[in-house]
């Protein structure tokens, strides 16, 4: 699961994919033409909207395969950086660049990029955005209060309009066409072309249609974490699921023995876990499932996995979501935290042996009804899995 | 011969997919401003050590990163930045020393005009916390209230002076 940094690869291996990625960014900035500080203002005076079209086309596109990374549970949301959101600095940096944009006639990256085809104002432009880095270091004491005003956090747009992601994105997408479209227009009447603004070649429609493509699979299908969850609604398909179950002595009897190769996932609400748990059990919910580092836990080699919850078929539906999700080494409890509760904790010591193997079993039950319940008050409950991983640190 | 550049929307597709694909392995986004950042940073570390010990912005600095500022992600990326449009500009044939100025103003304007939008754009990108990519490309890409209202900003204010700076272009 994404993001792959810093565990699937190395924070040194990191920088080597910063460079690789890099020159594929250089590459394609210098090759939509952001290599001319011509063709980059050429968006304010209306006479080139190459600007618009590259940077729209980006955001909508990776805007979709985020959502859809996500949406597959292929990436972490919460692991990532979203930049944050300090409204006063926000505005007022971004008007100060707007104006240094028309000014300068590049932004920071495409500057970059035309300096290393030789342009010589984009060597300027560099130079002089260090310069202004540094007066901002110098001055940082006069605008750092400014600077830290108004933190909304890592916001989400669709949250601060009360949105869904989907309406936002479908908006967003609209926005853009429309601009697209108009600008479009605007360009070929400053320029005196009178090719029509849209022509329905088959390069478009291809891109269109890729374009389409990636949109519908990011919000047709369900996603897979909802997907699954409808799918355990059905009975049948529920009992007819192979899962490998777990007997309440052998699970008694490993606890009484404090088996460190057996882990036990909790998966009753909180509250009741934090009033009793099992020794060593772990506070777990479905949402772990998809996130990067609770369920690096399930994958750990040589163990054994019991979800435990209320009773045996809530067991069996959360274990089948899990099996589905890929985690095999998963293992119910027979008749759930109900039979564990009548069966071991408070078994009735008068029932009668019918034979021989129930008279040994009823023998281990009286004594772990005793041994056990002292073990649950001893006990400190692990609680929820501690996510250590924080959010990526990025921005400029 | 200079090749023609690519078509607009295949280029923004292509720089979209680029995006997912940082985000996907990182957990981060692309950003430009940030390099230069370390850059003057490191310069100030070792041209004033005294200074930079001293100056809030640098020991705030320090303390959010870790080692030299040179061992950043965003100066390996810019390097790369460099190298590929390198590349692409010599496969393309727009490799070459050149001055591009509006037919209106000289050399000497234009290199005023650089530097003072530079020096704009840089104060701008720390305020704002990030450029047009760090922020506002970024930023989009991941739905951040934060980045695409600073690209709001930057475009609309873009906007708004135009008016007053034509005759720099046109």
């Amino acid at each position: 699961m994404g993001p792959l940094v810093p565990d699937i690869i190395s924070n040194d291996l990191n920088f080597i994919i910063a460079l690789v990625i890099g020159v594929a960014f250089g590459a394609i900035l210098e090759q939509a033409g952001f290599s001319t500080s011509k063709k980059l203002v050429g968006l304010f005076y209306g006479y080139d909207f190459t600007v618009l079209r590259v940077f729209f086309t980006a955001g909508v596109v990776a805007m979709f395969g985020t959502i859809m990374l996500d949406h597959w549970g292929y990436l972490d949301i919460n692991l990532i950086y979203i930049n944050p959101t300090f409204v006063g600095a926000a505005i007022v940096g971004g008007l100060i660049m707007g104006l240094g944009f028309v000014i300068g006639g590049f932004c920071p990256g495409t500057s970059v990029c035309a300096a290393a085809i030789g342009k010589i104002d984009a060597m300027y432009f560099v130079l002089g955005s260090a310069l202004g880095i540094l007066l901002f270091a110098e001055g940082y004491p006069l605008w750092e209060d400014f600077y830290k005003a108004y933190n909304f956090g890592a916001v989400r747009i669709f949250d601060t309009f009360g949105m869904s992601q989907s309406l936002f994105a479908f908006i967003l997408t609209s926005i853009a066409l429309l601009a697209f479209w108009g600008t479009s227009i605007i360009e070929n009447k400053i320029n005196k072309v009178s090719k029509p603004a849209i022509r329905f070649t088959p390069y478009y429609l291809g891109l269109t249609a890729v374009g389409i493509f990636i949109a519908i699979s990011a919000f047709m299908f369900p996603p897979r974490q909802a997907g699954l969850l409808e799918k355990v609604e059905d009975v049948e398909f529920v009992s007819n699921y192979k899962i490998k179950s777990m007997e309440l002595d052998e699970f008694a009897f490993r606890i009484m023995k404090k088996d460190k190769k057996m882990q036990i996932f909790d998966f009753r609400p909180y509250e009741e876990y934090k009033e009793f748990s099992l020794p060593n059990s772990i506070s777990f919910s479905i949402n772990n499932f998809f996130e990067k580092e609770p369920n690096r836990l399930l994958t750990l080699r040589k163990r054994t996995n019991v979800v435990i919850a209320k009773d045996e078929q809530t067991e069996r539906k959360i274990a089948v979501i899990a099996k589905e999700l890929g985690y095999n080494n998963i293992v119910i409890l027979n008749g759930g935290i109900k039979g564990f509760r009548s069966d071991i904790l408070n078994f009735n010591s008068d029932t009668i042996p019918k034979n021989k193997v129930e008279e040994t079993t009823f023998k281990f039950r009286e004594k772990a009804a005793v041994v056990i319940p002292e073990m649950i008050k001893n006990n400190k409950p692990v609680g929820k899995v501690v996510k250590k991983q924080k959010r990526v640190v990025g921005g400029c | 011969m200079q090749t023609k550049y690519m078509n607009s929307y295949l280029a923004g597709f292509l720089l979209g997919l680029l995006l997912v694909a940082t985000i996907y392995i990182t957990g981060r986004g692309l950003g430009a401003s940030g390099a230069v950042k370390s850059i003057t940073v490191e310069t100030v570390n070792s041209v004033a050590p005294q200074h930079a010990k001293e100056a809030k912005f640098f020991k705030e600095y320090s303390e959010t990163h870790e080692g030299s500022p040179l061992k950043s992600w965003l100066v390996f990326e810019v390097i790369g930045v460099l190298i590929g449009a390198f590349i692409s500009g010599l496969v393309s044939d727009r490799l070459s020393f050149k001055l591009e100025h509006g037919p209106n103003i000289g050399s000497k304007v234009r290199i005023l005009g650089a530097i003072t939008g530079g020096l704009l754009f840089g104060f701008g990108a720390q305020l704002g916390r990030g450029c047009t990519s760090g922020a506002a490309l970024s930023g989009m890409g991941v739905l951040s209230t934060g980045g695409i209202l600073t690209m709001v900003a930057i475009f609309g204010g873009a906007y708004m002076f135009a008016y007053f700076f034509r005759k720099l272009w046109l």
